[in-house]
């Protein structure tokens, strides 16, 4: 078997590997007797590990194949960042062993994954600018400190869910419905993209781009099509609407569109679990997290800020400088990825410090961190996908 | 100026909260911390007597205590935050495409949205005065607040005594009482000093304490950002700093732009590079490749000689004498470092440009009939050529690169791209014509003309785009962000924590503290406590939670 095969079937089991995992976390949720529950917990972090060897065995044999660390477009990213979420986990569980952490931690590691697998996922040569060790320098300490960074808005979440009153609607109830909403859109996404890759759907436009008739292919039926676009593929559904007209770039109606698709697909998911709940998902989940110390999930999002920070800083801002420095000639160019870096290192630090000096502990530390898993979910997406700039590389 | 006694003989200065020795709460100071009577104490900066908190008459004092506020600090960093965001809605003005007139560029493609962030002057926000007016209130900021705080915790921390007052001990949030008179105090200390604490005794009461360095980490960290933000104001200073840029032709020899006329580069071959898929050391790229509609840049390189001017001072005009330095190769992420700091750096290109183009002259109807031939160069054409056949041909005008606007050529940049020469051919004894000759074009001016130009020949050459750049903020930087690192991790990575034990009657208290990570002090005082006869303390705010999620929480825990 070629090498790039036998790497994305590591890649495939580490992804079954973990999923196995949440499982036997989630399965800790509703065993009241101590030692099989740590029973379950040492399986469950074991089996962790052992998906996490094997997606570092996926990140090795990618990297001998392509000739370069597999960090270089979105796909590559965002499965590394994954590892580096499941990275952050184990080193959180050992230190503190809740296992609740990964039923929090893992999913979300999952949706990351998964969601990478939705871009291209072809080995692809480096640009001239993305040659240099700094790419791996940068890149992977940059993730790894994102990576324990959002490991403080899973135990954000498990805090709120757990600590949030549930008995009447209020504005924070509703804040918290629109997260878990806002992870289903992703799982949406996912399915949607998936399902419709699978049926290897088209349906091509010509639409005028920067005043010249210009091909849009979209891969996903189209709700929204392009500006002043004619469709070309016979019999194709849509479009029910344009575009509007200040979405500008060739990819902005494909991406307008997907992002329609995810929301309603999100939208189905929470729906229907609503219906089946019958009431608030957080309201559902809350009473499986009892056994959960508020303080030390206070802890642990705090700890994990407080771990994550430095790494941040390292690899986000001052190993980035020195190497924009060496390709673009000068550390700092405000470029949007690089602005989005410094509010993502500007935000937190406003965390630590109201945490720190003003006592902001507990819930409105939790929702700080869900604000911040967010920050670095915009940059890692919108900036690269919505906003153009030098960073733009998928 | 009214300082404040204690019962312990200590005395402290005016706006002390928590007695500098023993700890002991000073009633009328506890206002200062939030603290209440009911709940445990705000142990925030040891409840040390701030500037900030103490003096609040003159002016000096208000702006001391408006910068000195973390609320206004963090306020300053949400402001920064937005701002920054807003500027990435649209492109900056710098990274717009080359020509492009910021004026009517975002309206043009931004629609209303883009005229608005224009006249905002949100194209440069990064530059304009507000941004960098918050930039420096957070510097201010950082240094105001730290001060506020460092010199008085810092005195705190030296003068505080093992024997500590019985309101601060019952206080805290760990804290046990033990009644039985069967202690091992020789374990104890043992156990302590197994997990590195440093011990202080008096009169039997012990100080148990590790890590203090770890609250200096803040202060070190700031003052790393300061050097951070004042080598970044250094660039203000033009001697600190230089970008220009340089164009050079293969083959062309320019003088290196900010060396003051002593540097000089020759451009000896530019060189682009593209992923080739059939290559056999890319076949594990061919998928991604073939999926490309345009071939993949893999390599732009100029190979440069740089030269060094020898008659020196400069004298203008004189042809410089030159002497060979190197010869280096200037790619992407390798610059070529010349003396001095500056480097060049491999920034952009041209492909292809014309360098010179070689006509013949022939009857209009006869391609096959020839009177001679001659070659223009474009960086330098003659005003006239003289053909074998005693013909001159003058050239009368040159456009490096044309358009044609209602039939009439119009200039439209002085790079050799497109280049249309009008001549004028005099054949001995015959009337002189006048004709117009480009790539593609020909065109006969009065309509009669018994000759013609053809183009035979040309030769092209790319040409290099470096950046020359100087900047000696750059070590500044450095150690700024360097100290930064140390300060974050010293004050991250590592907490404080002390361990008070007295002992009382019969028994002993013991009573615990940490800036952060309460969980692993705890574990600390659970095993240096172990076999020593002490009962383990308890979290006071843990059991506080608790008993409050009972009262109105909805769900019963624990």
């Amino acid at each position: 078997m070629e090498l790039s095969a036998i790497s994305s079937n590591l890649l495939y089991a580490s992804f079954f590997i973990y999923l196995i995992a949440t499982f036997i976390f989630g399965a800790t949720v509703k065993m009241t007797n101590e030692k099989t529950n740590k029973k379950l917990g040492n399986a469950g972090i074991g089996l962790t590990i052992v998906g996490f060897i094997t997606q570092i065995g996926y990140f090795i044999t990618r990297w001998i194949a392509a000739g370069h660390a597999p960090v270089s477009n979105l796909f590559e990213f965002m499965t590394f960042f994954g590892m580096m979420l499941v990275f952050g986990f184990i080193v959180l569980f050992l230190i503190y062993r809740i296992t609740l952490l990964g039923l929090f931690a893992l999913p979300v590691a999952l949706l990351v994954i998964a969601y990478a697998s939705m871009f291209p996922t072809e080995i692809s040569p480096l640009v001239p600018s993305l040659k240099s060790h700094w790419l791996y320098i940068h890149v992977t300490t940059a993730a790894l400190g994102q990576a324990i960074l959002a490991i403080s808005f899973a135990a954000g979440l498990i805090y709120l869910i757990r600590q949030v009153n549930q008995e009447k609607a209020t504005k924070r109830t509703r804040w918290l419905e629109f997260v878990l909403f806002a992870l289903m859109s992703a799982l949406g996404y996912i399915v949607v993209a998936s399902g419709f890759g699978a049926a290897d759907y088209k349906t091509v436009f010509e639409a005028p781009v920067n005043e010249q008739m210009t091909e849009i292919t979209y891969e996903m039926p189209a709700i929204a099509g392009p500006n002043d676009g004619e469709l070309v593929t016979e019999g194709a559904f849509g479009p029910l609407f344009e575009t509007p007209g200040w979405m500008q770039g060739v990819n902005a109606p494909v991406k307008f569109n997907t992002i329609i698709w995810s929301l309603m697909a999100g939208l189905v998911i929470y729906g229907l679990l609503r219906l089946i709940l019958r009431k608030r998902i957080a309201k559902s989940i809350q009473p499986l997290l009892k056994s959960a110390s508020p303080r030390l999930v206070d802890e642990v999002s705090y700890r994990s800020v407080a771990i994550g920070f430095p790494v941040f800083t390292l690899g986000a801002i001052i190993f980035a400088s020195i190497w924009a420095q060496e390709a673009w000639d000068r550390f700092w160019g405000w470029d949007p990825k690089e602005v989005w870096a410094l509010i993502t290192w500007l935000f937190y630090a406003a965390f630590l410090h109201l945490r720190l000096t003003r006592g902001w502990e507990g819930e409105r530390s939790a929702w700080l961190a869900v604000i911040g898993f967010a920050i670095i979910m915009f940059n890692l997406l919108a900036v690269n996908l919505i906003i153009s700039g030098l960073h733009s590389y998928a | 100026m009214s300082k404040i006694t204690c019962e312990c003989g200590h005395v402290n200065p005016e706006g002390t909260v928590l007695c500098e020795a023993c700890g002991k709460p000073f009633e009328a100071n506890q206002h200062l911390n939030n603290n209440k009577p009911e709940q445990l104490l705000n142990m925030r900066y040891d409840g040390s007597a701030r500037r900030s908190q103490t003096y609040q008459r003159t002016f000096i004092d208000k702006t001391w205590n408006f910068f000195s506020s973390v609320k206004i600090g963090v306020s300053i960093i949400i402001v920064i935050v937005i701002a920054s965001a807003l500027g990435t809605i649209f492109p900056q003005e710098m990274y717009l495409p080359p020509g492009s007139d910021p004026s009517t560029h975002y309206k043009d493609q931004y629609g209303i949205l883009g005229q608005i962030y224009y006249q905002l002057g949100f194209h440069n926000l990064y530059s304009s005065w507000w941004y960098l007016l918050l930039l420096a209130m957070l510097g201010i900021s950082i240094v105001i607040a730290s001060i506020d705080r460092f010199v008085p915790l810092y005195k705190t921390l030296r003068k505080q005594k093992p024997k500590r007052h019985p309101n601060f001990m019952k206080k805290q949030r760990i804290f046990g009482e033990t009644d039985s008179g069967n202690i091992d105090y020789k374990k104890l200390k043992a156990n302590l000093k197994s997990k590195r604490y440093n011990l202080y005794e008096e009169d039997g009461n012990i100080l148990a304490e590790k890590n203090r360095f770890s609250r200096w980490g803040p202060y070190v960290n700031h003052i790393g950002l300061i050097i951070v933000l004042l080598g970044a104001m250094l660039r203000f200073v033009p001697a600190m700093y230089m970008d220009e840029f340089l164009w050079v032709r293969e083959g062309e020899t320019k003088q290196i732009v900010g060396t003051d006329g002593i540097y000089y580069m020759k451009n000896k071959d530019f060189i682009l590079e593209t992923y080739d898929m059939e290559d056999e050391g890319n076949s594990q790229f061919r998928e991604s490749l073939q999926k490309q509609s345009a071939p993949v840049p893999e390599n732009y390189q100029t190979n440069a000689v740089i030269y060094k001017r020898t008659d020196l001072p400069v004298v203008p005009g004189k042809e410089p004498e030159l002497k060979k330095v190197k010869e280096a190769e200037a790619r992407v992420n390798h610059p070529i470092p010349l003396e001095n700091g500056i480097s060049l750096y491999q920034a952009s290109y041209q492909l292809n440009e014309f360098s010179s183009m070689t006509f013949k002259l022939h009857d209009k109807g006869d391609e096959e009939s020839n009177y001679g031939e001659f070659t223009v160069d474009l960086i330098e054409p003659k005003d006239e050529y003289e053909l074998e056949n005693g013909t001159t041909v003058k050239l009368e005008r040159y456009f490096p690169e044309f358009e044609l606007e209602d039939g009439e050529p119009k200039q439209v940049s002085k790079f050799p791209r497109n280049p249309a020469f009008i001549f004028e051919v005099d054949a001995p004894g015959e009337e002189p014509e006048v004709s117009f000759a480009g790539i593609g074009v020909n065109i006969d001016a009065s309509g009669n003309n018994d000759y013609k130009l053809g183009l035979t020949n040309f030769e092209t050459r790319d040409v290099t785009g470096l950046t020359v750049k100087k900047d000696y903020t750059l070590p500044i930087i450095a150690v700024g962000a360097a100290i930064f690192m140390i300060g974050v991790i010293q004050g991250m990575y590592w907490n404080h924590r002390r361990i008070w034990i007295q002992p009382k009657g019969a028994g002993v208290w013991v009573a615990g503290h940490t800036n952060k990570n309460w969980f692993a002090l705890k574990k600390d005082i659970d095993r240096t406590l172990e076999g020593t006869g002490i009962d383990f303390p308890v979290d006071q705010q843990e059991e506080k939670d608790a008993e409050e999620r009972r009262k109105d929480d909805g769900i019963i825990s624990d």
